[in-house]
């Protein structure tokens, strides 16, 4: 089960703030179950964003990123009604993209 | 007998060799990786870097060099974290010409923690919240076009490790 990434880009002037929350166990791969047993890693590797259908930022992610991630940046020459999309892939290749209005 | 000895050094002399021309191939290979030549190559080597369980090897692989303490790249987070499970970050920098933001706390498993492509179109500013195992020294790495590599340090202290 994949949820949707919860996504909001506020605008300040020419400039849009992009917050994003991530559902995903992140699990780092240091964990154990009850039976002792390390839980394997499940995270996510790599997160893109585009401003109206043009990359703008790209990261990698280690599994030292929280569970349920949040991630704040901001987008320069936005405009009211731009679109702001958010992707990520886990290293299991499992994906999900989702986008928002600039407002 | 006579023939496995100068068989055996024969090997040996071949060793170093295919070991410089291995190593060629992979300089090469980085180089070209970093050029853009072959983004597939390139990624498999960024993802390196978070497999490192080092700092210094982490940082090698992230492709930071000589490090320089910069006022002008700073890393912002509480100096106690009660719970190391969730503890808030933002890195930033008012440097020009900043290719990536690296964060990397010292002492987790695998210390490089996000490695930020930064483009014209993004403010070099993120926050992102992450796990600290232990107390120890937080680290923000801006990697500049010229190749200098310029960093923050903050030391924080966990009180809830946050990797159990």
């Amino acid at each position: 089960m994949v949820n949707p990434i919860r996504l909001r880009a506020q605008l300040d002037g020419d400039k849009a703030t992009v917050r994003v929350l991530i559902t995903h166990a992140m699990e780092s791969g240091q964990r154990k179950d009850e039976s002792g047993q390390l839980i394997a890693a499940w995270y996510i590797q790599e997160v893109t964003a585009s401003h109206n259908g043009r990359q703008v930022l790209r990261l990698g992610w280690g599994p030292s990123v929280s569970k349920n991630p949040s991630l704040q940046f901001v987008v320069k020459g936005a405009r009211a009604g731009d679109t702001i999309a958010v992707s990520w892939r886990d290293n299991r290749g499992d994906t999900r993209s989702d986008e928002t209005t600039v407002s | 007998m006579r023939r496995l000895v100068s068989l055996s050094t024969g090997v040996s002399q071949r060793e170093p060799s295919r070991r410089q021309a291995l190593k060629h191939t992979a300089t090469v290979a980085a180089l070209l990786a970093s050029n853009g030549l072959f983004p597939r190559l390139a990624l498999a080597l960024e993802r390196q870097a978070f497999d490192a369980t080092r700092l210094q090897d982490a940082l090698k692989l992230a492709g930071a060099g000589t490090l320089t303490e910069s006022a002008q790249v700073s890393v912002t987070c509480p100096d106690q974290a009660e719970n190391g499970a969730v503890v808030p970050f933002s890195l930033a920098t008012t440097l020009l010409g900043v290719q990536r933001l690296l964060l990397l706390i010292e002492k987790n498993p695998a210390p490089l923690v996000a490695d930020f492509h930064v483009s014209s179109s993004v403010e070099p500013a993120f926050s992102l919240r992450a796990r600290m195992r232990e107390t120890c020294d937080v680290y923000a790495v801006a990697l500049m076009a010229d190749g200098r590599a310029l960093y923050a340090r903050k030391e924080v202290r966990v009180v809830l490790s946050g990797c159990d």
